[in-house]
């Protein structure tokens, strides 16, 4: 994302209001905001660039009984972003709902309304929460294995050296704002594993230590920290990412889609939150069959999850693989967990499967 | 058995002629005098309707007196005149002491009398109940003596019985007056005699009434019109329809010569080429002798009527109340926001030409959640009783009002903040009986009424999603204005303005808003000529109890 600095912003805020807002008023014009849709029917997917890029599609809020309550609420979130950088402070989004709290009418119902509105605001002014003074809450993924980060003493200023082998039976959380971490590591993969279960077992049995890579938990949908922070140690390691979840449609096209090439609500900043040398080692449909996996009948939501990713996915359309994976699950009407693996034994998963798969590549998909 | 006569000679001596006076004695309730509440209306409303025609006939504008006098013990006076053309001396026995005695039952004509039944069964109602004769003053012009008369029902004669009679002085130049003691009953509401003098004023704005009711109020209903309306023509009657038995009795008293000559001159709309083909179809010649004609060949003389295509009576006959009028009489009565009326072009049933006119008044003070108050007239006499029973009732249930945006259950009337009224005018108005309550379901009728209800139907239904559309319109208006606020004081944080800039922004936004969505336009429509004096007349007074159809 384009560095800019605070002054930049605070810039940017004013212009937007000056001119889309201020001067169309004093003209007897119709104020409007006019900001990038943020949804997959507004994204192509160039595996070139490697990430889900925003077509021209724009939305538009102004004077009408549908958009002028987000019209309003987005003004006065951008005079709210304003005022914390100007006093180098920073708001949570759950701190920004409830200071919405004292807008009367204006104020969000619910949080999802005003992480929207947050989302639009960067997409609007193509730029992060983070320079606009806003974090998330959520944590941004857990690590372990051969890697030391090196990060700041907030009060010092001193350099800290977070050795990540040095957790035992617990890990290092990658923390909200990862643009000033620095790494040392001879580690020859990483590993980004969907469940903190497996990650635990992993863990456990120091997984890292044998196969001489960086573990890294993503939780379900990796957040945007986390995938920039894969990505930052991947292009300034040099060294292979290796994506390993659940065999079941959301483990494909929304956990590893969204890690490798981002996703349609948040297309405006894919281009930095994407990991596009991601590759998918497993659990693929063909797993489940090669490695007799138990199983459970997909239900419709799932299948519903797979036809969706068919028609509308553009990253899925692009990669016969990944189309043919998709029929084949829908075929087979069954989804494996990773630790399905556990059935053959405990250790099963590291001592047979992930060696198998490491050394053939042509059991990965793309 | 005493006697050897056979058993029907011993009946015969029990078996006579009735006459209709008797007979109506007997079976009073026919006429509308069913019960004490009732019957002092319908003697009003005969002795009124009797008046208008009278002046309307001679050209003359009504104006008329009613007087109710509370004589305790339920008993009532009253009194009932008109500066109409008065009666000539020898007719003033039989037209208020002989049942079925009149002007009106030959003629096709469009009248609010028609049988000449009414004024004569008040004045033998008054009698059975008082015992008092009838007293009756009326006087024909200046040149004239004013004649007075008191009159007895002969019952069993159906002939008049005069007590007395002398000229007496008079101020009036013309007009008559009938002065009535009758048991009664008074009471507000609906079905009142103040209702019924209301309402008779709503649809005859030419008409003056000065009304006295027993608690000695005086009401002037005054005329809103100098202009009498189009007086009626009398007409022949129309070949289709002409009953069999009818013809005959036609055929028999014509002075026609041949059946073609009495086609033409005995039936409107019938010329030479009509007549002709009415024979032919008929297989008939056209010279035959009307006397000359069977039962038999009358018989195919009908069939040849229908066989033959004959265009619709002539329709000037009738004298509707008209669009304006009717609105006008709606709009004094209720305070509503819309209101519209219709005059449906001339329709014939049976033969008789007639027109429906329908008209409504739409929310303001009316309550949305009772059944619509449903006014109907015939000949512009209101129909106070019977409502459930006739044609205008049954249209209008069967009309599919929610298409119109009100509610209604399966065979009900509509429910919302609505009046309707429903006239009918014709030649002839088909009654269900002779109290004149309620219209014969004729399906030509019904069908007309429909169309009139349908056409206002549309009317309003544009005019409710008008209001709904502005309603919905000036909601999300609001909605938009309450944050106009918040976009001011956010651009007063973002670029600093101060307090006006920050005011001006608002009215601005304001006046965009105004520019981009165009002007508002109001639907609470005002209502000068409503008359809240007038349209309190006849209603229940406050702890009265309604005393409901009987």
């Amino acid at each position: 994302m384009k560095k800019s600095s605070k002054n930049e912003v605070i810039q940017r805020i004013i212009s937007i209001a000056d001119k889309e807002v201020y001067s169309k008023i004093k003209k007897k014009k119709a104020p409007e905001l006019n900001m990038p849709l943020r949804a997959l029917s507004n994204v192509k997917y160039d595996p070139k660039d490697g990430f889900f890029e925003l077509l021209g599609k724009m939305k538009e809020r102004t004077l009408t009984a549908n958009t002028i309550k987000t019209f309003a609420q987005t003004l006065r979130m951008m005079a709210h972003a304003k005022n914390i950088i100007q006093n180098d402070d920073i708001t949570t989004k759950r701190e920004m709902y409830y200071i919405s709290k004292n807008w009367k009418e204006a104020a969000f119902k619910e949080q999802p309304e005003s992480d929207t509105v947050m989302d639009d605001m960067e997409a609007m002014m193509m730029l992060n929460r983070e320079q606009l003074g806003f974090i998330p809450e959520e944590k941004g993924g857990e690590i372990a294995g051969k890697l030391i980060v090196v990060d700041k003493d907030t009060d010092t200023g001193k350099e800290i050296r977070i050795d990540c082998t040095k957790f035992g039976s617990g890990s290092y959380s990658i923390p909200n704002s990862v643009e000033q971490l620095k790494f040392e590591t001879n580690a020859k993969f990483i590993l980004a594993i969907e469940t903190a279960g497996m990650f635990q077992r992993l863990l456990k049995h120091n997984y890292w230590k044998k196969a001489n890579c960086i573990l890294v938990s993503m939780g379900g949908v990796p957040t945007r920290a986390c995938r920039r922070f894969i990505r930052r140690l991947s292009d300034t390691k040099k060294i292979p990412v290796y994506v390993f979840t659940d065999g079941d449609m959301y483990g494909y096209a929304n956990i590893y889609r969204t890690l490798k090439v981002g996703s349609g609500n948040a297309a405006h900043i894919n281009q930095y939150f994407c990991v596009p040398q991601a590759r998918f080692i497993g659990v693929t449909p063909q797993d489940i069959i090669d490695y007799k996996l138990p199983t459970h009948p997909l239900k419709d939501v799932d299948i519903k999850r797979g036809k969706d990713a068919l028609k509308n996915d553009p990253f899925i359309q692009h990669h016969k693989e990944w189309r043919k994976a998709l029929e084949q699950m829908n075929k087979m009407k069954v989804r494996a967990e990773q630790q399905a693996l556990a059935a053959w034994g405990l250790n099963y998963v590291m001592e047979k499967y992930l060696p198998q798969k490491l050394k053939s590549p042509k059991t990965w998909l793309p | 058995m005493a006697s050897d006569e056979p058993i029907a000679m011993e009946l015969a001596k029990g078996q006579r002629e009735i006459s209709i006076a008797s007979f109506f004695e007997k079976n009073r309730h026919l006429l509308g005098f069913d019960n004490p509440r009732k019957s002092l209306l319908t003697t009003i409303k005969e002795a009124v309707d009797n008046s208008l025609d009278a002046c309307e006939e001679a050209s003359v504008l009504p104006e008329i007196s009613v007087e109710v006098i509370d004589m305790q013990n339920n008993r009532f006076k009253i009194i009932v005149e008109d500066n109409g053309p008065g009666i000539v001396k020898k007719q003033i026995p039989n037209i208020f002491a002989k049942l079925l005695y009149g002007s009106k039952f030959f003629k096709l004509c469009q009248a609010r009398g028609q049988q000449g039944i009414g004024i004569s069964a008040s004045v033998l109602y008054a009698q059975l109940t008082t015992g008092k004769p009838a007293r009756i003053t009326s006087r024909i012009s200046k040149k004239h003596a004013a004649h007075y008369y008191e009159l007895h029902v002969d019952t069993n004669n159906n002939k008049p019985e005069i007590i007395k009679e002398e000229e007496v002085k008079w101020e009036k130049e013309h007009g008559t007056r009938i002065e009535l003691d009758l048991e009664g009953m008074y009471q507000k509401g609906d079905q009142s005699i103040d209702q019924y003098l209301k309402q008779t004023a709503i649809v005859n704005p030419h008409v003056t009434i000065i009304y006295t009711n027993p608690k000695a109020e005086q009401i002037i209903f005054p005329k809103a019109t100098d202009t009498l309306p189009k007086k009626p023509v009398e007409i022949k009657p129309h070949p289709y329809g002409v009953e069999l038995g009818r013809l005959m009795s036609m055929l028999k008293f014509t002075e026609s010569r041949t059946l073609q000559s009495f086609l033409t001159s005995e039936f409107s709309r019938v010329g030479s080429g009509t007549a002709k083909q009415i024979c032919e179809n008929a297989g008939l010649m056209p010279n035959t002798k009307p006397r000359d004609i069977t039962r038999d060949m009358t018989e195919k003389l009908v069939e040849g009527i229908n066989k033959t295509k004959i265009i619709s009576p002539p329709t000037d006959c009738i004298s509707p109340i008209g669009e304006q009028l009717l609105e006008k009489g709606l709009r004094k009565e209720i305070n509503g926001e819309f209101y519209c009326a219709t005059t449906r072009p001339p329709g014939v049933y049976r033969g008789n030409p007639f027109v429906i006119e329908a008209g409504l008044a739409y929310g303001g003070d009316q309550g949305a959640d009772n059944s619509i108050k449903l006014l109907r007239y015939a000949n512009r006499v209101p129909l106070l009783y019977q409502q459930g029973a006739g044609a205008i009732t049954r249209s209008v249930i069967n009309t599919a009002w929610r298409n119109y945006g009100l509610n209604q259950s399966r065979g009900a009337l509509p429910i919302g903040p609505m009046t309707l009224v429903v006239h009918i005018a014709s030649v002839w108005v088909p009654f269900t009986s002779e109290s004149k309550e309620a219209i014969a379901h004729y399906p030509e009728i019904i069908k007309e009424i429909k169309l009139a209800l349908q056409e206002i139907g549309r009317k309003l239904a544009s005019y409710v999603s008008k209001k709904r559309r502005i309603q919905f319109e000036g909601k999300k208006r609001d909605y938009i204005q309450m944050f106009i606020p918040h976009v001011g004081e956010a651009l007063k944080e973002l670029i600093k303005l101060n307090d006006s800039e920050e005011k001006n922004v608002e009215k601005l936004l304001r006046a965009i808003l105004e520019e981009k969505r165009g002007k508002l336009e109001k639907v609470e429509a005002e209502n000068p000529e409503y008359d809240e004096e007038f349209a309190k007349i006849g209603k229940s007074e406050e702890g009265e109890e309604n005393e409901k159809e009987q």
